[in-house]
């Protein structure tokens, strides 16, 4: 394996790019909110932030299906690495809006759907690496992780539906009918998006590389020891 | 000698293997008892944690009984999986002519089992402790649909916790956040039945309860000879 | 004359590490092989595969003309395993576990064939006795009886031998003469040198992931055995 390719070279420029660029259209281009004031600005990559959570959880039940379908190794290292960004940008989204939640609603937590969905993810990713961790056969626990990748995403929805049945108190940005945004602050929401997106993109590669090195140091060292 | 097809039919595998567990804890008793003395030991500490006074009782009990029945289901399910692996009968198992699925129905449906005949006797000692009615036919459609989605993904899980060195501490963190949906139906249909709600404000909790059902069975039937093929 | 079981090129890697490497073995119907080794050679795992419990990496695995992992259900029903442990349900009754197998392999009257069986191993007069209650040695004869429930055509046993007494062996030495003669195929890992002295027809040394050397009963005297092994040891080490 070679050093870094031209193109993840680009893409961690891109990245760079995007994302100094999305903060300077939070700050500067988008209307400061008139009842939430400055605190709302936390908004944009709040919900980036949770976008990317969602899409790790996501492409790590992909790679598990994929894994058990084929059994390439390499779906095994997309599913660690996306599951791994996912926890981490979960994390942002529920602190962030923690940081949000607190000028507006006085409080630190809230029982809503969305915070409680995206904390039970949280756990679940949590428990996959205690999954793995506990299984001492690499087949074995490429597998089980692999299943468990797909059972936890698969019980999201149905966790979030549930709880929204319960109660809610979240506010309701974008509806099914419209967006309840200025036009400015809808861009710069869509661009963070998407600046977020790229750097979720770029984070995997790095991290499939990563896992990939690690792999082939490992199949060397058994040469040497065997 | 044999039959004419390689394989054990599917249904005909999965009949022996509920057979098996059922003489096998007719016999010993090890699991019944101990998952029906823990249910009985949380209610007890849920009386005095909650206060449960006669006022907030009715809306209380079915959270209690709920939790109750999942933390005693953690035990049961780790249980009968610990007795597969530790005697290596699990191989024995995989050695036969039959369809792996019938290993999963047969555990699942064996599971189910001990869960409902728990479940039967908290039931009426609930109702005697807390002069609260629990024979309603709703409500003993929600602990049986409530129940087969818990097991369905518990057997699941704990077929995988088994082989890991924490298998005791493993399962309950696998399992309860993927079945939280079950939990807060269960808990919800319940309550509508104990209090008398509507039949329209209870179904769509039911209906959860149904699509949850399907799905994860359906997902179990296809996941599960990736956990015990080697 | 079609191989019982014939096996070429086989690999096993348990994620980055290898443990079979291209092993060819073949027996023929009735041979009684003693597959000999040192701890961690790949005995076991090698058995695994021929019990279709494991899957290879690469390479081919047939027994009784059926091709393992694609036909693994046909090769079962080929199949009697007899690991260490004993894969018996200890609150069931030794005719429960029996009929409970015998469900399991579709048998038809297994009512006779469980009392066949349960006479051959020596244990009918306990047949209504918890399995927990039984002895190490019991526990193997019955594991034993449950490996030929179903008539197979192969035999895989895992070092039997292990943990039973003198009086356990030597019954085990009987049951196993018995079943053997029975013109199955047999395939039997043991440590204990002497005792497949005795009853293999053929020796095989696995070492370092491969058949290291072989030999039929003919070829050695009881006293070289030792001998023969540690050759074929040394000549694998580095």
């Amino acid at each position: 394996m070679k050093s870094t390719p031209t193109a993840l070279k680009v893409l961690d420029f891109l990245s760079a790019l995007l994302l100094v660029a999305a903060l300077g259209m939070v700050f500067g281009y988008a209307p400061t909110e008139r009842t939430m004031g400055l605190v709302q600005k936390v908004f944009y990559f709040h919900v980036s932030a949770n976008w990317v959570g969602m899409l790790g959880f996501l492409v790590a039940a992909v790679a598990g299906g994929l894994y058990l379908a084929k059994g390439t190794p390499k779906w095994d290292v997309v599913e660690i690495a996306a599951v791994e960004i996912g926890l981490a940008f979960s994390l942002i989204g529920i602190v962030s809006g923690s940081i949000w939640a607190r000028p507006i609603w006085n409080t630190w937590w809230t029982w809503d759907p969305r915070l409680v969905t995206v904390t039970v993810m949280e756990l679940i990713y949590i428990a996959y690496f205690m999954l793995r961790s506990g299984i001492e056969d690499p087949d074995r626990r490429a597998r089980y992780a692999a299943v468990y990748a797909i059972v936890g995403f698969l019980s999201v929805p149905l966790t979030f539906l549930s709880i929204r049945m319960y109660r809610s108190i979240h506010p309701v940005v974008i509806t099914s009918t419209k967006a309840q945004l200025a036009p400015r602050m809808f861009q710069t929401f869509m661009f963070s998006l998407f600046a977020f997106t790229v750097l979720f993109a770029t984070l995997l590669w790095h991290r499939v590389r990563l896992g990939q090195l690690t792999a082939q140091v490992e199949r060397l060292r058994m040469k040497l020891t065997d | 000698m044999s039959s004419p097809s390689p394989i054990t039919g599917l249904w005909q595998a999965t009949r022996a293997i509920v057979w098996k567990d059922l003489t096998a804890e007719r016999r010993s008793r090890e699991l019944l008892s101990a998952m029906l003395v823990f249910a009985l030991l949380v209610i007890l500490s849920f009386n005095f944690a909650l206060d449960l006074d006669p006022k907030t009782r009715g809306s209380v009990a079915s959270g209690v009984l709920w939790v109750t029945f999942i933390f005693a289901g953690t035990l049961g399910l780790n249980r009968s999986m610990a007795t597969e692996k530790d005697r290596g009968c699990l191989d024995g198992l995989l050695l036969a002519p039959i369809d792996r699925s019938a290993i999963y129905f047969g555990k699942a449906i064996a599971n189910l089992a001990f869960m409902l005949i728990v479940e039967a006797i908290v039931f009426p000692l609930y109702s005697v402790l807390y002069n609260v009615n629990l024979f309603l036919p709703g409500l003993l459609l929600t602990v049986i649909l409530g129940s087969v989605g818990y097991v369905a993904v518990g057997t699941l899980l704990s077929s995988m916790a088994v082989q890991a060195r924490t298998r005791d501490m493993l399962l309950p963190i696998l399992l309860f956040p993927v079945t939280l949906p079950v939990l807060i139906a269960a808990v919800k249909a319940s309550a509508g039945y104990l209090s008398g709600l509507p039949l329209e404000e209870i179904t769509p909790w039911l209906n959860l309860l149904v699509v949850y059902d399907v799905i994860f069975i359906a997902i179990a039937f296809m996941v599960f000879d990736f956990i015990v093929e080697e | 004359m079609t191989h019982a079981i014939a096996v070429s090129r086989l690999t096993k890697r348990f994620g980055l590490k290898t443990v079979l490497r291209g092993l060819d073995f073949t027996a023929a119907p009735g041979e009684f092989v003693a597959l000999l080794g040192p701890n961690g050679a790949g005995k076991t795992t090698f058995l695994r595969i021929l019990a279709s419990l494991s899957r290879p990496t690469a390479g081919k695995v047939r027994i009784g003309g059926a091709s393992l992992p694609q036909e693994a259900a046909a090769v079962r029903r080929r199949l009697g395993v007899v690991s260490h442990q004993p894969l018996l349900y200890g609150d069931l009754t030794a005719e429960e576990n029996l009929r409970f197998f015998a469900r399991l392999y579709g048998l038809h009257a297994p009512a006779r064939r469980i009392t066949e069986v349960l006479e051959l191993v020596g244990l009918a007069r306990r047949r209504h006795d918890l399995v927990r209650t039984y002895s190490r040695g019991m526990q193997q004869r019955l594991a034993i009886a449950r490996a030929i429930l179903h008539d197979p055509e192969v035999l895989l046993l895992d070092e039997p031998y292990t943990g039973l007494d003198q009086d356990a062996s030597a019954m085990l030495d009987t049951v196993l003469q018995e079943v053997a003669a029975q013109g199955r195929t047999v395939v039997m890992t043991s440590h204990d040198l002497s005792r497949v002295a005795a009853l293999a027809s053929r020796f095989d040394v696995l070492a370092r992931g491969r058949i290291a050397a072989s030999a039929s009963r003919e070829a050695i005297a009881d006293a070289q055995l030792l001998d023969f092994y540690r050759a074929a040891i040394a000549e694998e080490a580095p």
